[in-house]
């Protein structure tokens, strides 16, 4: 009994032991925090991954792909069709994708999806990662005008009207461009246009054509105002639609004129007639361009960070990949960019570009012309629930001959990245751990101190009959105590951190000036947290063992003083 | 009238270590208390006597000798049963009054018997122990102090709080060391009156050092320690304690 009530009574009246356990409680709300942060942010990204990648992707191992999808997904169900909730069939290959900016062609590499976007969107998080479906807001993050295309919309391969007015302005413009610059060629090179549209010397302008260059600026800074609230440099963009668009109309009248240069013989330019008959009709590929692909900041010169687009929906790139004849041959045709796919992960941002499943098999010769049938690389299953994947995955595996096909879990697919991932937070937490050992430390020289200041007491206990054990009992709950008071307070002050974490970064922001957490960096628009119950009982647990660990060592020495040595102690 | 004596000690030898030095404190020393006696101790400072009184209490143990309780030895115990005798059969009081800072007056009473019941057992029997040590505390007088730290109390305060605690484990030998030491004459001698009053109302054994010849002369016997020997017993014929003997003897004493 006296054990608590004296061990309740230094809690009480020793302050210094309450200092000592200011750094447990730091300790512990750091690591809170921290974990809870990157818990935050390791699991959005882990959703990321996991709705563009599928549950359980079945992929071919031969890049030509697989004949007959259909047969391939009723083997599918038949092996696991409890477990299976969605199939999307797909064609995954790498590629690449050119369009010119600021007069330059710029080429990148890409992977290049077909993809079937009703199913597609059944299997993972496509409608949240296309932009058409989110709210617009301009670079200061203030709301612009809603989401163009509701939830429940099936992604589809049409421009939204937004979009298409821009490609005819665009259209319009390049007419009227190439008028202006046929009839002044021989002044004015067409790569690199002496006009600065946005202030325009007007004088040099009127010696080309007066009427009909006045028209085509007026035309031209319309379009410059009205397409592109994200783009920077007016300039520039007004410079590149020009160059562009005049590249884009080369490329509608190569494919008119069947002498499109990058067209290879053996691609179908079936809808080629239709484009001559509207400059501003789309072509038959059109893709989800990831955002990572031609989007960049840009600090203008009042150091304000802005996006600029090379690309707008509504524009047309040109794609470049390998057919699955034989050979493999190159394969080059133009597309319409109809949305920007954007998931937060720049690998996947900067990488994918999702197209029209049945105009890439065309272009890529996977229609059988005897048959009509179509192959596929890949398969996209959704589970039902996704704790089951390894029973299917084995289930596939049994099923299909070893090979033909890989069949993985997205986690599977992407080990080398979550397990990093995972060992960064171990060692941060390890590190973590450390300040609460530090703290341990000091509760150890505190509680020494105690002791010492405690000699008397100890051996007036002692004298009363207290057993060695007794004494230590004092000190080791002591320790307890403290280590619960201070990581119970850690925990509260964690939590409350967590809880308004966002407040407090709009606070710091305030007032140091500089944006903490810039959510064009992270893609994130409020920091993610996630608090797991079990971290914060592990953190608190060992916190309170520390707490007890360090104040073994001085209940062990208070517990052997002699109580003669300790009633003489002054 | 007990032919034994209720505690003893044997030829106890006893030394302390200061560095390399080996400083003798008891060079055999035997003594022997019966029951319901008042034994004042003497001597000078260093001459052993509270030595003597801490291994007659069990706070230290003897190199050489031992120490018996009612014919029994008690000073090779284990140590557990040492912290239990201490708790149970002897009650001390110090020259500071040894009370705990942290406890009130009340709480500091009964510290003896939270260290004797576990938590439960305290608890259940807490009324019954907190009027015992209420009664024991008006006894003392000091009702009107019962929530006070010891910092609170004035020294006699502090000392009678003292006798209190050392009296609720119901002892049966009394140890006081220096009880007046540190208090006025006048406190003094009311502190010594109530250990004589426990000590013929109670029959409670009674073992006092002290430095103080005239207030050692309040006993049944004085025995006087120096440089670690028994130097001699005022009344070695005595045949107990209270004969009218040895309180002449002490009256005698106190006058001369």
């Amino acid at each position: 009994m006296y054990k608590l009530l004296l061990c309740q009574r230094y809690l009480r009246t020793r302050y210094i032991a309450l200092a000592s356990i200011i750094s447990v409680t730091l300790g512990v709300a750091t690591m809170i925090v921290v974990n809870s942060v990157m818990a935050g942010f390791s699991t959005q990204m882990k959703e990321r991954i996991h709705g563009i990648l599928a549950d359980v992707v079945c992929e071919s191992v031969n890049l030509d792909g697989h004949p007959n999808p259909e047969e391939l997904m009723a083997r599918i169900r038949a092996v696991a069709g409890d477990n299976i909730e969605a199939m999307s069939p797909t064609v995954e290959v790498y590629g690449m994708l050119s369009f010119k900016y600021l007069g330059q062609w710029i080429t990148r590499p890409i992977q290049l999806i077909g993809i079937d976007p009703e199913s597609k969107a059944q299997v993972g998080t496509l409608v949240d990662n296309l932009e058409n479906y989110q709210e617009v807001r301009d670079d200061d993050g203030k709301f612009v005008r809603a989401a163009a295309r509701k939830r429940g919309e099936v992604p589809n391969w049409e421009l939204i009207d937004e979009h298409m007015e821009y490609r005819r302005r665009r259209a319009e413009q390049q007419r009227i461009f190439d008028d202006t610059m046929m009839d002044s060629a021989h002044e004015v090179p067409l790569e690199e246009p002496a006009v600065n549209p946005h202030n325009p010397p007007p004088e040099e302008e009127a010696e080309i054509n007066p009427a009909k260059t006045a028209k085509a600026l007026q035309v031209l800074q319309a379009g410059a105002e009205q397409t592109v609230t994200a783009e920077l440099p007016k300039p520039e963009v007004a410079a590149e639609a020009v160059t562009d668009a005049a590249h884009h109309d080369e490329l509608v009248q190569g494919a008119e004129a069947g002498v499109n240069p990058f067209d290879q013989p053996g691609v179908p330019v079936t809808e080629a007639p239709v484009v001559a008959a509207d400059p501003a009709a789309l072509n038959p590929a059109r893709v989800y361009l990831g955002a990572g692909l031609f989007r960049f900041p840009y600090k203008d010169a009042d150091g304000k960070v802005r996006m600029v687009n090379m690309v707008l929906p509504g524009d047309d790139v040109t794609i470049s990949t390998v057919n699955a004849g034989r050979p493999p041959k190159a394969v080059h045709f133009p597309a319409t960019v109809v949305d920007v796919f954007k998931s937060g992960m720049s690998e996947y941002d900067s990488n994918l570009v999702f197209m029209n499943l049945a105009q890439l098999q065309e272009y890529r010769v996977m229609v059988d012309p005897s048959t009509g049938e179509r192959s596929i690389t890949t398969i996209q299953i959704r589970l039902k629930d996704f704790s089951k994947s390894k029973e299917v995955v084995e289930q596939l595996r049994a099923a299909f001959p070893p090979g033909h096909f890989t069949v993985r879990t997205w986690e599977q697919k992407q080990g080398p990245l979550l397990a990093a991932v995972s060992v960064e937070t171990a060692i941060l937490n390890v590190l973590l751990f450390l300040i609460i050992a530090v703290a341990g430390f000091g509760i150890l020289a505190i509680f020494f101190m105690i002791v010492v200041e405690k000699t008397r007491d100890i051996g007036i206990l002692k004298a009363l009959g207290a057993h060695a054990s007794g004494v230590m009992a004092i000190f080791l709950s002591y320790g307890l105590g403290l280590g619960i008071v201070g990581a119970g307070a850690g925990v509260v002050l964690g939590l409350l951190f967590v809880w308004r974490i966002n407040d407090i970064e709009a606070l710091l922001t305030k007032v140091t000036g500089i944006e903490v957490f810039d959510e064009r960096i992270y893609y994130f628009p409020s920091i993610p947290t996630h608090v797991d119950v079990s971290m914060v009982i592990w953190v608190a647990v060992g916190a309170v063992f520390i707490a007890v660990l360090a104040s073994i060592l001085p209940a062990r020495r208070a517990s052997m003083l002699h109580p003669v040595q300790a009633l003489r102690y002054e | 009238m007990p032919t034994s004596p209720h505690v003893a000690a044997v030829a106890v030898e006893k030394s302390y270590r200061k560095g390399e030095h080996k400083i003798p404190v008891l060079r055999g020393v035997d003594i022997q208390v019966h029951r319901s006696e008042f034994v004042s101790i003497v001597g000078a400072s260093g001459s052993g006597k509270s030595t003597l009184m801490h291994l007659l209490g069990l706070l230290d143990v003897p190199d050489v000798g031992e120490v018996t309780l009612g014919g029994q030895r008690i000073d090779d115990l284990p140590t557990r049963s040492r912290d239990e005798l201490r708790n149970r059969v002897f009650g001390f009081i110090f020259q500071f009054y040894h009370l705990l800072p942290e406890l009130n007056l009340l709480e500091n009473v009964l510290s003896p018997l939270m260290i004797r019941y576990s938590t439960w057992q305290y608890w259940k029997h807490r009324r019954e122990m907190q009027d015992k040590a209420k009664h024991l505390i008006e006894r003392v007088g000091l009702s009107h102090r019962l929530t006070h730290k010891p910092r609170e109390l004035s020294g006699g305060e502090m000392q009678r709080a003292a006798i209190a605690r050392a009296l609720i484990s119901d002892p049966e030998i009394l140890l006081a060391d220096e009880p007046t030491g540190n208090l006025d004459a006048r406190t003094g001698r009311e502190i010594l009156d109530v250990l004589k009053q426990l000590n013929e109302q109670n029959d409670l054994t009674i073992i006092m050092v002290t430095h103080d010849e005239r207030i050692a002369q309040q006993a049944d016997r004085v025995v006087r320690l120096d440089e670690g020997r028994l130097e001699a017993f005022r009344d070695l014929e005595l045949a107990g304690p209270h004969s009218g003997e040895s309180l002449r003897l002490g009256e005698k004493l106190r006058v001369g």
